[in-house]
């Protein structure tokens, strides 16, 4: 065991730099009328940077995220951050949810006192679950000379996290964005811990997979993805390929990362490309100030490995329960049930949600509760039975 | 039309401003032992920023600049900077070379004397080239544009109007590179009678459409590897089609920044083996960068690859460049083209694989360069003189 509480506490003079930095930012020019056509808006970034630097208030926000219980546990000679919320009620459910990029702890902010206290928010306490969520910037498992596959060892550590440091023999896990490969992973590698997975999107290990009999659905899906790739997925292959050339930039001027950021909040969600319709300032920022305290990582960024050697095989099989709540507005179309079939051989819950777009756990966070609580009500029963490893697929 | 004389002076609180972001600069960390795998290497890094602090004479590379006679003339609203040197030699044949991204009008540094005065580099008065070297809009001293749609056909267009109604030519060459290669294929295609030649170092615009039914062996292995480099080496080119504004902020906020995004590009697109400063000093380099940094371009240069994407008609990149063209292919750029790729839509006259040489020709290879444009535009200029007396 070495799990240490820890506090949020970023040093004065990391926010003395960051303020210097921002009073001094060289904002490029924008074309009349380039709305965010172009990328982010200049007009949006002024009033964001402007806003960072004279109004919003990192101390008051650091004390909001200290109000949860966050920890610290050694795992492989490196140090893991994570939150880590008892349930209230006659017996909670652990569950360890993961988020992706280029979001953070703050995507599951909302949600985690739903999930802990549903007596609270109206619901019943037969629905409460102990909640662990890691902060995965930068990938903290991943020592500097590993080069492969760091989603499969994070899924390795979140394991070891829950099972050896934690205690908890059987949980449920979920995600979105990178968060659900390394749920897939999870399921895939430990059926006999995992008690169910609850996805908000597919991924991205499988899309490149060349499967021969693809239904017309299918293949529509796949070639309204790739259209998309064309239009918003430079950034992905970019990371994928020179995240290193990014970084400079990124991690010397805290306008450019912003930039970056929220270019995807706004693309991703379901705002109508008004970001603050979802989101407030202090919520986007609280995200991008994550980043750039987190110290110059070219790893919060790359997904070299990912790209290379992908994550999940196009033929390893997921047979845990999944649920899949998947949000109208998210970055690529909904997808055929078939398509997600291939690899999750057992969907129990399939729910096109009624609103909310890649980020929806903090856009609509009682949508996420909702459907969260549903599926995992019938697994509970099973959560306590020890089920033999390799006889998950027939019951 | 005016024609104003231009000095390059950058201010001194640009030169303080930039002294205090690269003493605070906050560089990334690295994965152990990548190289340049995952992009511009963290070492590399280092020692040209602490070069670029304690070493680079920015004023002596602005006195070096300003040896050259440059020029600004507004255009249809827009401002365009030029180098314009007059050739040695009984009758100098104007031409205008066209630069890409990310190098500069400073991709022609070396070859302008060269083509000027031939005779003082033991060639042929005779050959001697009066040379203008534009900015593009949004590069360097040129204004960046307020508008959308500034496309390589408009510079084009601009540069049309640049040679004959603001410098008085009738008939003229053209040659580039990289975005300066289409930018002077939309010039001959736009006025075929005033062109009487292209020099091209690359085809230009590629496609990458594999479906065009009579491939030779080669234009299909030509194009598969393209395509494959591309994934590896091309999502630059993807993010600055598409969001070009998202990527500027970072950029033109932090000169390390700006100047890993552009090195990067350096290092694997020339003939240095691996080793950068064996094609480029640190000095050119940095000179390249701080014409980034100091007009504040970067923002508006890669715009130009989301303007061309969204704004320039796919039919004209299909139409046939009748004048005639010498190519003249260097091993280590991009992917050398077959001939009969770039016959498709170029009337080539002459085809030259040089021995050795990248993307950034005339910086890496002046001599070859220079020699390889006096010899193909030397027919021609009997042809510009028969035209100009049977017209006159």
């Amino acid at each position: 065991m070495t799990v240490r509480p820890y506090t949020i506490s970023v040093p004065d003079e990391t926010l003395d730099d960051l303020r210097k930095r921002l009073a001094r930012t060289r904002f490029p020019d924008e074309v009349e009328g380039a709305g965010w056509d172009y990328g982010t808006n200049l007009g949006y970034l002024r009033e964001f940077v402007d806003y960072w630097l004279h109004a919003y208030d990192w101390r008051a926000q650091e004390a909001e995220l200290n109000r949860f219980r966050h920890y610290t546990a050694d795992i492989d000679g490196k140090t893991i951050r994570f939150i880590h919320e008892r349930g209230k009620g006659p017996d909670p459910m652990p569950l360890i949810l993961f988020h992706g990029w280029p979001d953070s702890i703050c995507r599951y902010l909302k949600l985690i006192p739903m999930l802990t206290d549903p007596a609270a928010y109206g619901g019943d306490p037969a629905d409460s679950f102990d909640v662990v969520v890691p902060s995965l910037i930068g990938d903290p498992g991943m020592s500097r000379s590993d080069r492969e596959r760091p989603l499969a060892k994070m899924a390795e550590i979140s394991y070891r996290l829950m099972t050896e440091e934690l205690g908890y023999e059987r949980f449920g896990a979920g995600g979105g964005d990178g968060g659900s490969p390394i749920s897939q992973i999870l399921g895939a590698n430990h059926p006999e811990s995992i008690v169910g997975l609850h996805l908000t999107d597919l991924g991205f290990p499988i899309l490149t997979a060349n499967f021969p009999d693809l239904s017309d659905a299918e293949r529509e899906y796949l070639a309204r993805s790739q259209e998309q790739g064309f239009t918003e997925g430079a950034y992905a292959v970019l990371q994928g390929t020179k995240p290193q050339t990014l970084a400079y930039g990124l991690n010397d001027s805290p306008a450019g990362y912003a930039a970056w950021i929220i270019e995807k909040f706004r693309t991703w969600s379901d705002c109508d490309g008004d970001l603050e319709t979802v989101y407030s300032k202090d919520e986007l920022l609280t995200n991008v100030m994550l980043y750039w305290t987190a110290g110059p990582s070219v790893r919060a960024v790359s997904y070299r490995e990912e790209w290379v050697s992908g994550s999940l095989a196009p033929d390893q099989q997921v047979d845990v329960p999944v649920g899949l709540a998947l949000p109208p507005k998210d970055i690529d179309p909904i997808p055929p049930r078939e398509y997600a079939e291939r690899n999750l051989k057992d969907i129990r819950r399939w729910t096109v949600l009624e609103r909310g777009g890649h980020f929806v756990a903090m856009e609509f966070p009682e949508l996420m509760a909702r459907e969260i609580r549903e599926f995992f009500r019938p697994l509970r029963a099973t959560q306590g039975e020890a089920i033999p490893k390799g006889n998950i697929r027939n019951p | 039309m005016p024609i104003d004389s231009f000095r390059i002076d950058i201010p001194q609180p640009v030169m303080d401003d930039l002294r205090v972001r690269l003493q605070e600069t906050r560089l990334p960390d690295e994965v152990e032992g990548s190289g340049w795998d995952y992009g511009t290497n963290l070492g590399y890094m280092e020692e040209l920023v602490d070069y670029w602090l304690n070493r680079f004479d920015w004023r002596a590379q602005e006195a070096e600049l300003n040896r050259f006679r440059h020029y600004t003339a507004d255009i249809d609203g827009v401002g365009i900077h030029f180098i314009h040197e007059r050739g040695t030699g009984p009758d100098p044949l104007p031409i205008i070379l066209t630069h890409g991204w990310p190098d500069t009008f400073y991709r022609y540094q070396k070859i302008i004397p060269l083509l000027t005065d031939p005779a003082a580099y033991g060639g042929d008065p005779t050959d001697s080239f009066d040379v203008i070297v534009p900015s593009m809009p949004g590069y360097g001293f040129s204004d960046r544009p307020h508008e959308r749609g500034m496309t390589s056909a408009r510079i084009a267009d601009l540069w049309a109007r640049l040679m004959t109604d603001v410098l008085g030519y009738g008939r003229f060459a053209a040659g580039g590179g990289d975005i300066g290669s289409g930018v002077s294929q939309l010039l001959a295609l736009g006025n075929p009678g005033r062109v009487v030649g292209l020099h091209l170092t690359d085809t230009g615009f590629f496609s990458l459409d594999t479906g065009i039914p009579d491939l030779s062996e080669n234009e299909r292995k030509y194009l598969d590897a393209i395509q494959q480099l591309w994934m590896q080496e091309g999502a630059y080119s993807m993010v600055q089609s598409t969001k070009p504004q998202t990527l500027a902020y970072g950029l033109n906020d932090s000169p390390a920044g700006l100047a890993a995004w552009i090195i990067e590009k350096f290092r694997s697109w020339s003939d240095c083996g691996g080793d950068i400063e064996r094609r480029f000093s640190k000095d050119e380099l940095l000179t390249n960068i701080m014409i980034y940094w100091t007009t504040e371009t970067i923002g508006s240069s890669v715009r130009l690859y989301y303007e061309n994407l969204h704004g320039l008609p796919l039919s004209l990149l299909e139409e046939r460049v009748d004048v005639p063209v010498g190519m003249a292919v260097f091993p280590k750029d991009f992917i050398p083209p077959p001939r009969e790729w770039a016959e498709r839509r170029l009337n080539v006259e002459r085809w030259t694989e040089m021995p050795q040489g990248g993307h950034f020709t005339a910086m890496e290879e002046p001599e070859l360069f220079a020699g390889d444009i006096r010899e193909f535009f030397r027919p021609l200029r009997a042809e510009r003189r028969t035209a100009v007396e049977v017209s006159g």
